[in-house]
């Protein structure tokens, strides 16, 4: 009975996974663990340089980061850099159009990053929030209660997602990706493994530098979000000792009422 | 004030004389918070409070949110990017506020639904059943504009989507959509009055809770048996009540607390489930959504305007007879604000003379089938409009209707009663035994 209804299960998820693939359905989203994840997660410094470093080699090419200033870069909570690092850092890789200069010059910490420079490329600031990696079950998003909302594995599973076939479509060409929605992406593969080198000699395969930049991404998108997780933690103790404060208040002053003293 | 016989404020220094002869007020506010209560209120009492908590909090993280925004198309996305990133506890005032709207229509559905279990709605409480109603419908009118604010994706479209309804209206729908908008489309002018009103309509709200709770103090509460206080004499009253200060103040701030702790939970670990992420994309009126879904608290109501569509046969009938006047976009609209109207009808429509659902025995399930249908019609709302969710939605929308316009009024004339008890004192003392003999019923707080 047990044996059957496991081999049915497991026939009903393969033609379901198999089916998908077939038809080059996107929206395959691949559960990755980041260290952010859950109410005690808190961002890996090292992986937010790693991707800054992803970002800017990279990334910076054709998509902005316009909500994104410089100086929080040296932020607790965040990459944490040391300030004279993100001044040589917005110095160095990019400029800024001043408009009372009405010229170019180096970016300064208190500018933000740029703009997106390349038509149709989508601002990153907010990608990592503004996607949604877990819809289940049934479309009711329940599953975000245990997965999170899945941004962060969204953007990963989307880097790793290309099959390597290609189609034309009124003169533009569409790449093959299962975690994309529709299955077919105008992005060519930004990403091919080993495309940056990090000074520490971390390793460099694609799924590595996928989760790094998405890792980057979700800090870009929700820069408090280890201030707000320890508030959430002060709140909730804080809360809960009053909650259990003013049940025994409560008791004490319902009893005569209650005729328990009787 | 209250009809239920207590004792009332009385001035006893030379100063307190001085101000009640002048302005009553300190009287008003003893009256108030030491009304007798019904000693018997269950859990489910304890909303009120909480949707007086939540006006209060969205009211104060609103107000400092509007130091910071930016009511423009051009610069309110990042002007909440700014209070997000920039202004010190931005993002704790804004996660909260976005949540506190979560929290104030779970607690408003608990309390509704609470109402028409026991039935609150019932003589003597019309008044106090219908303000609630008035103020339900501003609560989601603010809701709805305060989600346009952010100026995201969603917010633009879901603007749009509701808005458009009203384009639905024949012969003068498009006017009023155009004066609802500035304009013709859903722009600069749209933000700007939406702002305006979202700011506005929460003191409408606080007026309106002042006179809610008025009526049931002049009412009395309602209770879980519906039996009425006894009036005779104060010591009769005193059986079956306690003031509500302290008894009721203190369960009611200890169920705030524990909700609360949940709440904050929400908002410091997961404050985004209940968003659409598509917010966080800037509004493009070039772009739309795969799908344009509102906010949970509104999806009942949206999967009843969805679910009549042409090739429903009560649609052709409408389209009919009105010469084509009323169509499907129409009807739908009708029966969205049909469905609260419906609602607010219950006091009229509800023909038992029993009130409490607890004595109820056929009530009882058609109650909580209601309750089955409304979560049900939640979850149809956020689906696609297609197959089969269209034909469940129909059969949702269909249960609602008929259980206030069919159910309740033949349950008043078919079902047998249970037995009532006499008094709430009676009530109470099968829960919790007889009081002793020595004055128990004093109605003194403790020590």
């Amino acid at each position: 009975m047990f044996r059957k209804l496991a081999l049915s299960t497991a026939v009903a998820l393969g033609l379901a996974t198999g089916g998908a693939y077939a038809a080059g359905e996107g929206g395959h989203v691949e559960d990755y663990d980041f260290s952010f994840e859950g109410p005690f997660g808190t961002y890996d410094q090292m992986q937010l340089q790693r991707g800054l470093q992803i970002y800017t080699e990279v990334c910076s090419a054709c998509h902005g980061l316009r909500y994104v200033p410089f100086r929080t870069l040296a932020d607790e909570g965040g990459p944490q850099f040391p300030e004279d690092q993100v001044r040589a850092y917005a110095a160095q890789n990019f400029e800024i159009y001043d408009d009372e200069l009405e010229d170019f010059r180096p970016a300064t910490p208190t500018d933000h990053f740029p703009a997106n420079t390349s038509v149709g490329a989508p601002d990153l600031s907010l990608m990592a929030k503004a996607r949604a990696g877990f819809h289940g079950p049934y479309g009711t998003g329940l599953s975000q209660l245990f997965n999170g909302m899945g941004g962060a594995e969204y953007i990963a599973s989307v880097l790793t997602g290309y099959t390597g076939e290609t189609k034309e479509e009124a003169g533009t060409t569409f790449y093959e990706n299962h975690a994309f929605s529709t299955g077919w992406i105008s992005m060519a593969p930004p990403l091919a493994g080993e495309d940056v080198e990090f000074a520490d000699g971390h390793p460099n395969e694609l799924h590595h530098e996928a989760q790094d930049i998405a890792a980057f991404l979700m800090w870009a998108a929700e820069p408090k979000m280890m201030a707000r997780k320890h508030a959430g933690f002060v709140g909730v103790l804080f809360l809960t000792l009053l909650s259990v404060l003013l049940y025994l208040t409560n008791k004490r002053i319902w009893r005569p009422i209650k005729h328990k003293d009787a | 004030m209250s009809g239920i016989p207590h004792d009332h404020y009385e001035p006893k220094t030379g100063p307190e004389r001085w101000l009640h002869k002048r302005l009553p007020i300190v009287g008003l506010l003893y009256d108030t918070i030491m009304i007798p209560t019904p000693k018997n209120l269950n859990w489910m009492w304890i909303w009120g409070i909480i949707l007086t908590f939540c006006l209060v909090l969205q009211i104060a993280t609103g107000i400092v949110l509007v130091m910071h925004y930016t009511p423009h198309v051009d610069m309110a996305f990042a002007s909440v990017e700014h209070i997000m990133r920039d202004v010190n506890g931005g993002f704790m005032l804004r996660y909260l506020h976005a949540n506190g709207a979560s929290l104030f229509f779970v607690a408003v559905y608990l309390h509704i639904f609470r109402g028409l279990y026991y039935g609150s709605y019932k003589s003597p409480r019309e008044v106090t059943w219908i303000i609630g109603m008035l103020i339900y419908l501003c609560m989601m009118g603010t809701a709805f504009m305060g989600y346009v604010l952010p100026w995201g994706q969603m917010s633009f479209w879901g603007a749009t989507v509701i808005t458009g309804l009203f384009g639905a209206i024949p012969l003068i729908g498009e006017p009023i959509q155009t004066w609802l908008l500035g304009g013709p489309a859903v722009d600069n002018a749209t933000l700007n009055r939406f702002f305006s009103l979202h700011y506005l309509l929460p003191f409408v709200i606080a007026a309106l809770v002042a006179v809610h709770i008025w009526a049931f103090h002049s009412t009395g509460n309602n209770n879980p048996t519906g039996v009425d206080v006894r009036r005779g004499s104060k010591a009769e009253a005193e059986k079956d009540t306690v003031p509500f200060w302290p008894y009721y103040v203190i369960k009611d701030v200890f169920a705030l607390a524990v909700i609360l702790a949940v709440f904050w939970a929400i908002v410091g670990f997961m404050p985004n489930y209940l968003g659409h992420p598509d917010n966080y994309i800037e509004a493009n009126p070039l772009s739309t959504p795969a799908h344009i879904v509102p906010e949970w608290y509104f999806l009942p109501f949206y999967a009843i305007l969805r679910a009549f569509t042409s090739e429903v046969w009560v649609v052709q009938i409408a389209s009919a007879i009105t010469g084509g006047i009323v169509d499907a976009k129409f009807f739908g609209v009708l029966a969205m604000f049909g469905a609260i109207i419906a609602m607010a009808l219950a006091p009229w429509l509800d023909t038992s003379s029993v009130r409490s659902g607890k004595y109820r025995p056929q009530f009882k399930w058609w109650f909580w089938l209601l309750v089955i249908d409304f979560i049900a019609l939640m979850w149809l709302g956020a689906m696609p409009a297609e197959e089969p969710y269209a034909s469940f939605s129909l059969i949702g929308a269909a249960y609602w209707f008929g259980y206030f316009f069919v159910i309740l009024p033949l349950l008043g004339v078919f079902e047998k009663p249970l037995p009532q008890p006499a008094t709430i004192e009676e009530d109470f003392e099968a829960h919790y035994g007889k009081s002793s003999e020595k004055g128990a019923t004093s109605a003194t707080p403790a020590e």
